[in-house]
């Protein structure tokens, strides 16, 4: 059985992964000596999960380049072309945000704000059902090894914990910006904010480009201080224009330069001969990287001619 | 919301007035400046700017609701939980029930593929009675190309839906139910105002936004068709950390032989929710699933018959890859007249 299906924590995982163990019957064998040698000892990295906690994908490799998920207390951008995935991550972050602790995950709420309308509830729901059948074959698999608890989960309750605004104009978006502060102090059980996307309504008319670069880094700014304060993911996805850089059109992410340095972290998403890939394009902690992954019906996957080769292994 | 009046949202009367007096009249007034601004402005301590604000804020954001809530209020108040059943059994399964309300869908193809035939036989699902599976409502048809066949929809409507069409009053009560609305020109359809010498962000900008909020709040299915242009050497379509993989990405393109693209660009494709490609590969066409939140990448053979499209299979074929996007012109006849037969 693979590590990638473990209820453990995420960042955990990515540890045991680049340590070279992918499978149970690797660590089997092992004693824990074994496994402290090299690492950090397990008060320590209890501490750092505790203090950085990070929301899983739910593919492995896109996991492994983030340091083991989205993290808390920053902000990301992800932005990518039209279909490539953007609001199906947002939406497996919704989802995955709500795992339960025993499972790995943070048993926190959601927030997600739409100013497209791609926000499809039928979706949720079978991503939220396939998240609960994972976790439940899990729990099956492990009930002899683990002591977690009988699995209770309704895709229903996943429903009920996202928290879903619908903006219409920038000017819902600057409101709704400066007012999630005080719901969030009111429910503080949220640790993701997705803004699907930030770029929509900043591209619609807008006739001074100056007011506009002020608006959007005061939103950055905003956002920021509530990933800080609050120890929560911010999720922003954006989408691409065209470019004229060195003799050439390329693509690169909208609203500008500018925009381009409020942001932590900032993830691509791209087609790769048939296969999507996530770029690592800026971060102030990870390495500049590529992974694959897939969108699947039951959400965001690992890719599949990866799968094949990790179980070779 | 954003243009609620600051008189009536209920601040307190000192500041309320010091906001009139500098002519910031609306919430979209205020929230357009940053709080240093407001500050320089109105000549108020920060305290009180940010007060004001977070005041403004507070009754101008949009509510919010579970999306357990807005799936119940879907199941409970729409037509198949806010679907338009298309009677093509393979797309409707993979549209978990049909075409969406309260969001754009996107048709769009070469020329004479059958994106108007599609069009005619969704005015005409619309305007069905409830008991037939229809939305039993009125359908606003907008011509600009001038395609629209009140005959062609007859005959469809006669082959698809003989007991119904064939009852007498029916044929005329649903067409009636259909308005066309055929603009004589670019401005008559676009009607807003072009004020010289701004750049405009984007030429479309006002209307996607419009179109898309008309949409949502309506909860109707909007369709719309599009047409492709082809592909120029120059066209972006990789990032900067890509470059060094350009030449293996025109090999590429030149292996899928396809080098048409949909019209209006990169924009136009992040504003719709769901595109359907149509194309003819090989003198076959397919209706491809191209973008949509809510369905594989399958590709359906198609064909154009007297009751308007019919699928040859339901069982689409995954795509997996760009080549969902992929828009092909090989050799499907192009011109169907409207008795639905080829013309050979």
């Amino acid at each position: 059985m693979e590590v990638g299906r473990l209820p453990i924590s995420a960042s955990q995982r990515g540890k045991l992964i680049s340590a070279g163990y992918t499978t149970l019957s690797s660590l089997s064998s092992l004693s824990p000596s074994d496994l402290a040698l090299g690492a950090q000892t397990a008060w320590d990295m209890l501490h750092e999960d505790e203090m950085f906690p990070r929301i899983t994908t739910s593919c492995l490799d896109l996991d492994n380049v983030l340091g083991g998920g989205i993290n808390c207390k920053e902000v990301t951008e992800i932005g990518g072309v039209p279909g490539i995935g953007k609001t199906q991550l947002g939406i497996q972050l919704a989802v995955n945000v709500q795992i339960p602790v025993d499972y790995g995950g943070l048993g926190a709420k959601a927030i997600y704000i739409d100013t497209e309308g791609s926000f499809m509830v039928e979706r949720v729901l079978q991503i939220a059902e396939a998240c609960i059948e994972d976790m439940t074959e899990c729990n099956g698999l492990l009930r002899k090894d683990f002591q977690a608890g009988q699995l209770k989960m309704h895709p229903n309750n996943i429903l009920e914990n996202i928290f879903y605004f619908r903006v219409c104009s920038y000017t819902e978006q600057i409101a709704l910006t400066n007012y999630l502060d005080k719901f969030i102090s009111e429910h503080k059980d949220v640790k993701v904010v997705i803004v699907d996307s930030v770029t929509f309504h900043f591209r619609q008319d807008f006739d001074d480009m100056a007011l506009r670069t002020r608006l959007l880094s005061g939103i950055a700014l905003k956002l920021m201080k509530l990933a800080k304060e609050h120890g929560l993911a911010v999720v922003l996805l954006n989408q691409v224009t065209t470019k004229y850089i060195e003799g050439s059109f390329q693509l690169t992410l909208a609203l500008g330069d500018s925009w381009s340095h409020s942001c932590t972290n900032r993830v691509i998403l791209y087609w790769n001969g048939n296969e999507r890939y996530a770029y690592i394009d800026k971060s102030p902690s990870l390495r500049s990287a590529s992974a694959p992954y897939s969108v699947t019906s039951k959400g965001i996957r690992n890719s599949a001619s990866n799968c094949k080769r990790i179980r070779m292994m | 919301m954003a243009n609620k009046l600051i008189r009536e949202i209920g601040l307190p009367k000192s500041i309320a007035n010091i906001f009139a007096a500098r002519n910031i009249v609306t919430a979209k007034d205020a929230l357009s400046l940053t709080e240093f601004e407001l500050m320089e402005l109105l000549d108020v301590g920060w305290a009180e700017v940010t007060s004001a604000v977070a005041h403004i804020s507070a009754i101008v954001c949009p509510p919010y609701q579970s999306a357990l809530s807005l799936m119940e209020q879907r199941v409970q108040n729409e037509h198949l939980a806010g679907h338009l059943p298309t009677r093509l059994k393979g797309l409707d399964e993979a549209l978990c029930g049909g075409i969406p309300f309260g969001v754009l869908t996107e048709l769009v193809g070469p020329a004479g593929i059958g994106k108007t035939q599609f069009c005619l036989k969704l005015s005409l699902l619309a305007s069905l009675p409830s008991s037939y599976g229809g939305l039993d409502g009125h359908v606003i048809y907008i011509d600009v190309e001038s395609k629209f066949s009140s005959r062609r929809l007859i005959e469809i409507g006669a082959k698809s839906f003989p007991e119904i069409f064939l009852t007498k009053g029916m044929a005329q009560k649903m067409s009636g139910r259909i308005l066309v609305w055929r603009p004589a020109s670019l401005s008559e359809f676009t009607e807003r105002e072009y004020e010289q010498g701004i750049p405009r962000q984007h030429p479309l900008g006002w209307h996607v936004s419009f179109i898309k909020s008309l949409a949502e709040f309506s909860r109707i299915p909007i369709v719309v068709t599009n047409q492709v242009r082809s592909q120029s050497r120059d066209e972006a379509c990789q990032f900067s950390f890509q470059v060094q993989r350009w030449k293996e990405t025109k090999e590429d393109q030149a292996r899928y032989g396809s080098h048409l693209v949909a019209a209006l660009g990169v924009h136009w494709a992040h504003a719709v929710t769901i595109r359907l490609v149509l194309e003819a590969k090989s003198g076959q066409r397919f209706l491809k699933v191209s973008k949509s939140p809510i369905s594989p990448p399958l590709a359906f053979p198609f064909d154009i018959t007297a009751s308007g499209m019919s699928l040859l299979s339901d069982d689409g074929i995954d795509l997996t890859g760009p080549d969902i996007n992929a828009i092909r012109s090989q050799g499907h006849s192009d011109i169907i007249n409207f008795t639905g037969e080829s013309l050979q």
